[in-house]
């Protein structure tokens, strides 16, 4: 180290890294621990200040149906969203890849919806899915179908969301396999193809198996983003009808910004840190399998 | 060695492709290439259709004829019904402001944890990590009570403290300015350079690929995003172009599809057209914040 003047390397280390470190404790750690904090004391108000109440929150918690069914809705959204969503990527990501007529337009077209925010998509979607007069009904019309209430039945509501969500995310995602699949050396290719190996066997037992460590990192991003992306339900249902499309971090919104319980709002994001706690703790667990990834 | 075996192959792949492929594969190729551009615009639909809606006049909203008149009159609608050119100066400021901080902030840490062995720093660089998983919009109701008591509810900084300090942008440097030879830097240092002149004159213009990627990628989220900024704000000065785009937006406001579309293209076009016009620079971009 060039500036080793035994202590001086500590000192110039932690006065660069402080400005940084001052607005991590601020704003992810302290909240952090401040939600775990909270989600053990009573919602407090003027007259009746919050008290410790042990794990009260909790046992309200799992007892509210809403919890449940926005707990069962989520883990649904993210089956929907999540296989579809990098499969999709990665199908991209392979035409873009290769000798494709307009393959730049298609690659535009592809990664559009992630330059675009979810508020604003939302919008358009919402038209899409608009009973009888819809995008989506006047299609199906066409093949002799009634008219229906896509966003307003709580069987298909859900469903809804995951399509677009499934849009909105796959352009994204494929962005990662396009530059995994670039850095794979060309050679593997052109060695398959003099050996005779068809493209599929060539995609299955070469470039697939070499794309695991993108894959992994794709997938852990998709679990996530199921869990934080809900800007769309403010346009399309906010949550209804009965709450069929509420998801974990909108119903932590409404409650604590509708219904002003803070209390069990910190109770509900001690649950969603808990799972982001666990995918991470899973990460390291296959990542320390896999070595070759870096 | 290994450009000689890229020449043969590609001699070969030539070779293939003049002759032509088998017969069978060329249907099951064209099939794909059929297949890749219906996706593509399949993809595209809703913009297409947005544009469709908003250069039409709203009895065309739903019915699509070749030859419907065009108008701009839904985009002067939206921007007279909503104060659009101050929800442009608050995104604006919001956008830049993130960006600036988070230059200097994420630049400074990284450097730190590329060229410091200071002491606990694997410790501190694992605890940075942890913000790549806690995202501030996971803390929006504690969060919501800082900025209560730091009084910035309701101000463009207090939608932008949270997200300053990034992992993701100190990662991204640091791992930039890992690349960068140590040789350079002794160099600079026997010319008298301080530290920081080492920071400024060394790392920082050798890492410009990686600030652009890293930029486009910041300025391309922070247009887009939504939830805090609904949580934090509460007036026409300080909310950005989406919260404004939703709240102009929403079933209650009676405001019909054609006016709608054209507030929607109105938020996002500029980052809509920096995209067209930029499109391999984005890509590229995006693609390089992903390797690391």
């Amino acid at each position: 180290m060039s500036f080793a003047r035994s202590n001086q390397v500590h000192i110039y280390g932690w006065l660069l890294l402080m400005p940084a470190a001052i607005f991590l404790i601020a704003f992810t750690y302290y909240p952090t621990v401040a939600t775990l904090a909270h989600s053990f004391f009573s919602d407090g108000t003027a007259l009746r200040p919050s008290v410790f109440v042990g794990l009260e929150n909790y046992k309200l918690m799992l007892e509210d149906e809403v919890f449940w069914k926005v707990a069962r809705n989520n883990f649904w959204f993210a089956l929907g969203t999540i296989p579809v969503s990098v499969a999709l990527a990665l199908l991209m990501a392979v035409w873009v890849n290769g000798r494709l007529p307009a393959r730049g337009l298609v690659r535009m077209a592809y990664f559009t919806p992630t330059v675009l925010p979810m508020i604003a998509v939302a919008n358009i979607w919402l038209f899409f899915y608009t009973p009888d007069i819809g995008l989506v009904d006047q299609v199906l019309g066409m093949f002799g179908a009634p008219g229906h209430n896509w966003l307003g039945d709580p069987d298909t509501v859900l469903g809804c969301l995951i399509v677009m969500t499934v849009w909105k995310e796959s352009g994204f995602f494929m962005i990662f396999y396009l530059a995994a699949l670039q850095s794979l050396p060309p050679e593997l290719e052109e060695a398959a193809k003099l050996e005779g190996a068809g493209r599929w066997y060539f995609f299955r037992r070469v470039t697939f198996p070499l794309l695991m460590p993108t894959t992994l990192f794709v997938l852990i991003n998709a679990v996530i983003n199921s869990f934080k992306l809900v800007d769309h339900l403010f346009i399309l249902t906010k949550g209804g009808p009965d709450n069929a499309s509420n998801l974990l971090l909108y119903y932590i919104y409404e409650v604590a910004f509708s219904f002003f319980d803070e209390a069990y709002a910190a109770t509900l994001t001690v649950v969603l840190l808990a799972v982001l706690a666990v995918i991470a703790i899973g990460q390291f667990v296959i990542l320390d399998k896999r070595i070759h990834y870096r | 060695m290994r450009g000689g075996l890229r020449m043969v192959g590609e001699a070969v792949s030539v070779a293939r492709a003049g002759a032509g492929w088998m017969p069978r594969e060329s249907f099951w190729l064209r099939l794909e290439v059929l297949g890749a551009w219906l996706l593509a615009l399949v993809w595209l639909a809703p913009l297409i259709y947005a544009f469709w809606a908003a250069f039409h006049p709203p009895a065309y909203a739903i019915r699509f004829e070749l030859f419907a008149p065009l108008t701009l009159e839904n985009f002067a609608e939206a921007w007279s019904q909503a104060p659009f050119a101050r929800y442009y100066l608050n995104t604006f400021l919001l956008v830049s402001s993130i960006l600036a901080a988070q230059f200097v902030l994420c630049t400074l840490a990284a450097y730190a944890f590329a060229r410091f062995e200071f002491f606990g720093r694997d410790v501190a660089f694992a605890l940075v990590l942890v913000q790549l998983m806690i995202m501030p919009e996971v803390l929006i109701v504690e969060n919501y009570r800082t900025m209560t008591l730091l009084g910035t509810v309701d101000t463009i900084l207090g939608i932008g403290l949270p997200y300053m300090a990034s992992a993701f942008g100190i990662f991204l440097l640091r791992q930039t300015f890992k690349t960068v030879p140590k040789e350079l830097e002794e160099a600079a240092r026997i010319e008298g350079c301080s530290f920081l002149q080492v920071l400024t004159k060394v790392y920082v213009p050798l890492a410009k690929p990686t600030y652009v990627a890293y930029g486009l990628v910041s300025v391309s989220y922070h247009w887009n995003n939504f939830l805090w900024p609904l949580v934090i704000t509460n007036s026409v000065e300080t909310r950005p172009l989406t919260v404004g785009l939703a709240i102009f937006g929403a079933p209650e406001s009676g405001v019909d599809w054609s006016i709608i579309t054209a507030g929607t293209l109105l938020a996002v076009a500029p980052l809509l057209i920096a995209f067209l016009l930029f499109q391999r620079q984005f890509v590229q971009s995006f693609m390089h914040a992903g390797i690391k």
